[in-house]
């Protein structure tokens, strides 16, 4: 079992979503998290979809949601080098003795404070889930009245996409490039 | 040209091809009605209920290998096509089903018969649309016929308001379908299809299971071909009966669960499987961890899904049957492989399975194959759900393609009666013939009144035996015989065919078995026959659930062996 990282390119239509997720449901998967925007192709909505699998049974929905009429491109990225983030909203409890704390913790994560009241102040922060996993055990200890993530976008590294709309004889694989380092890890 | 979409949507029909509906009108399908008398072209068939409709529509589609068409209002109407639906789409049959939606602006206030039948249909149809305007409705009706019939067949629906059909629009219809998420894999790989060969060409003993997908792509001269050249034994799928001529000396029958016992060995002794269209279904496979447990296997389906899910594969090639086995043909080398044909012949001589035991007494099995005496085998069988499923398909011997209609992956009772009504009109010049359990009869009994209305000659053998007779079977075998509501009683078959105006015999003697076939044949019309059965005869060969492939349970009786 591991986590995978699939990015689908649908057809942004009505009930495209629930064609999607219906599916994991009936093969008995748990989407982690599940994230929608706009692709760089008009009409195309890019999903990214975070579940736990074997190999061989995420590739098996992997190619059940690419029967989906809908959906045009499904690849699972998870081996190919990625880069992945989210972005998440805290609103941690504060008062006038841990506010110089909280603010030192949400520098050293590059975070940002959005919003401030006189009890309580909003972080954002973006990054991969280890980054924004250990801000929240930080500011835990404060108190955190609320919590919203995005769940995780993807893209792989490299030059190459992984995904292609237009049919081509081969399949353009993403290049791994090699020693790129994720730099932005903080 | 300014249309409405009632009348677009019968244009675009015609264009398809279509020229067969069955259906039932309801309010919001009105206005779509109230167009067809100026489309004489198109026939609707009145049916009695929907479910009779859409199991008619797949029996027609499975027939003709065309497109059936079924038409139903919203709410209930769309609710009661829901088996069928599920049925073709779990047997890949070629389907389009319409139904009539409230108009849009009563659209998500729970409307009288208002219900999401496009949210229930999602995962039993291969796509399906909710036609929001009129002039969407061309372009819906082109590609949902396009996805319908072609890659891997399968039911898409199309869910219409009422308002839409009122609607007017200009009618153009698209002359091209342009889906960029639905491009079917048609010819295989050239390197799979090598490797393949490769391996066809080293085995020593070799067998091909064909499936349906063979008679979907209507590939049975390629795979005579392919068994001829490389002489490999063809064992079929349920659903792949008549995909190889029975008759063939290197047929083996059916596999599976009620499969011939020689065949269910051949898999297990089997060194290579060449699987044609067909998807490793667990009836056919048995325990699956123990599946050919000695063989290499090649895959050939067009969904690459298939490939994989079930049964792990060596070369798996996605692509159309016909288009890959036509490749794959010409990269055979003749052989033969007399230790390994002759071996199975020794087992279909030390294990006949469809032998009928000798008896007085009116079994099923006798039936069946007097049905096959009388028609000499030319003849469409539509099965039921069940026993009688299982002796039709074992005990009649089938040498052309689409002569066996028999919903396999679902399963519905009550399929057989309305599914061999539209196999009936989809062939009218054939001999249909409707072989029925008492309980699943008593499902769609009613559409004996579409067949009388519409004069269709189908005739209809009902095995009685006064038990839901495969369940009664497993509780005998698996239960400790505790018949829980199993026992069924039933109408007076012969007097309710009567009341609808049908003529029938009822037959509880074996000696008046193939007299009442041949007074049916002789019938110009529809005609009944009630053959009161043994009730608890068995089906045998069975594979218990959860045993292995060649762990088979054969008749134990000792008449069973009659040389």
């Amino acid at each position: 079992m591991a986590k995978h990282s699939l990015i689908a390119l649908v057809e942004d239509r009505p009930g495209v979503l629930n064609r999607v997720a219906s599916l994991f449901r009936r093969r008995g998967f748990n989407i982690e998290s599940i994230a929608v925007g706009h692709s760089e192709t008009p009409g195309l909505s890019r999903m990214t979809i975070v579940v736990d699998g074997t190999a061989t049974s995420v590739e098996q929905v992997r190619k059940q949601l690419d029967k989906l009429i809908d959906v045009v491109k499904v690849t699972d990225i998870t081996e190919d080098g990625l880069v992945a983030r989210e972005l998440a909203l805290f609103k941690v409890k504060s008062t006038s003795a841990t506010r110089s704390e909280i603010l030192q913790i949400v520098d050293i994560f590059r975070a940002n404070i959005v919003d401030v009241a006189s009890d309580s102040m909003m972080v954002e922060v973006t990054g991969d889930e280890d980054k924004v996993d250990s801000l929240f055990r930080l500011l835990k200890g404060f108190g955190i009245r609320e919590v919203a993530r995005t769940g995780r976008i993807a893209m792989a590294r490299g030059a190459g996409g992984p995904i292609v709309v237009e049919e081509k004889p081969k399949r353009a694989r993403p290049k791994r490039v090699k020693g790129a380092e994720e730099i932005s890890n903080l | 040209m300014k249309l409405n979409g009632a009348q677009i949507l019968c244009e675009s029909l015609l264009k398809e091809g279509v020229e067969v509906m069955f259906g039932i009108p309801g309010g919001a399908v009105i206005p779509f009605y109230d167009v067809l008398p100026e489309y004489p072209k198109l026939r609707h068939i009145l049916t009695r209920h929907e479910q009779g409709a859409v199991h008619a529509a797949e029996g027609y589609a499975r027939a003709l290998g065309k497109v059936g068409v079924c038409v139903a209002t919203s709410g209930p109407g769309a609710t009661n096509l829901v088996t069928g639906i599920a049925s073709a789409y779990l047997d890949s049959s070629p389907m389009v089903a319409l139904t009539g939606q409230v108009a849009r602006p009563s659209i998500g206030k729970d409307a009288f018969q208002e219900i999401d039948i496009t949210g229930i249909t999602l995962p039993i149809t291969k796509h399906n649309y909710l036609v929001t305007a009129a002039a969407d409705m061309a372009g819906v009706v082109r590609e949902a016929f396009h996805i319908a019939r072609t890659g891997r067949p399968g039911p898409v629906l199309i869910d219409i308001p009422r308002d839409v059909f009122i609607e007017e629009a200009e009618f153009r219809y698209p002359d091209k379908v342009n889906l960029r998420g639905y491009k079917p894999t048609i010819q295989g790989h050239p390197a799979q299809i090598k490797k393949a060969a490769n391996l066809i060409n080293e085995a020593c003993r070799p067998l091909i299971i064909a499936g349906r997908g063979v008679l979907i792509s209507r590939a049975s001269a390629h795979l005579k071909e392919l068994a001829e050249k490389a002489q490999i034994p063809v064992i079929t799928t349920l659903l792949g009966i008549g995909s190889f001529p029975e008759s063939h000396i290197l047929s083996l029958g059916m596999l599976g669960m009620h499969g011939m016992a020689y065949a269910n060995m051949a898999v297990n002794a089997a060194d290579l499987i060449i699987a044609i269209g067909m998807r490793f279904d667990d009836r056919a496979t048995a325990k699956v961890s123990s599946f050919a447990a000695h063989a290499k296997v090649i895959h050939i389906d067009v969904d690459p899904a298939e490939i994989g899910k079930n049964v792990k594969v060596d070369v798996p090639i996605v692509g159309d049957v016909g288009a890959v086995l036509q490749v794959l043909n010409r990269d055979i080398t003749p052989k033969n492989h007399v230790e390994w044909v002759s071996q199975l012949d020794e087992w279909r001589r030390d294990h006949p399975s469809t032998v009928i035991r000798e008896t007085d007494d009116l079994i099923p099995q006798y039936v069946v194959r007097q049905i096959y005496e009388v028609t000499k085998g030319d003849a469409i069988i539509v099965s039921g759900v069940g026993q009688n499923q299982m002796w039709a398909a074992q005990y009649f011997e089938y040498n052309r393609p689409n002569t066996w209609i028999s919903s396999g992956g679902l399963g519905p009772m009550g399929f057989e009666l309305p599914a061999a009504m539209g196999a009936k009109v989809a062939c009218p010049e054939e001999t249909v013939w409707c072989i029925a359990g008492d309980g699943g009869f008593q499902m769609t009994i009613q559409e004996l009144a579409t067949i009388e209305q519409e004069k269709l000659a189908v005739k209809i053998a009902i095995i009685n035996n006064r038990f839901l007779g495969m369940v009664r079977q497993w509780q005998e075998l698996f239960y400790e015989r505790r018949y829980v509501a199993t026992p069924l009683s039933g109408p007076d078959f012969v007097k309710v065919a009567d009341a609808y105006g049908i003529a029938g015999l009822r037959v509880t003697d074996k000696v008046m078995v193939t007299s009442a076939i041949e007074t049916a044949m002789e019938h110009q019309g529809p005609f009944l026959i009630d053959f009161q059965v043994e009730p608890e005869e068995n089906v045998y060969p069975m594979v218990p659930p959860g045993a292995a492939i060649h762990e088979i349970l054969e008749e134990p009786r000792k008449e069973a062996r009659v040389v």
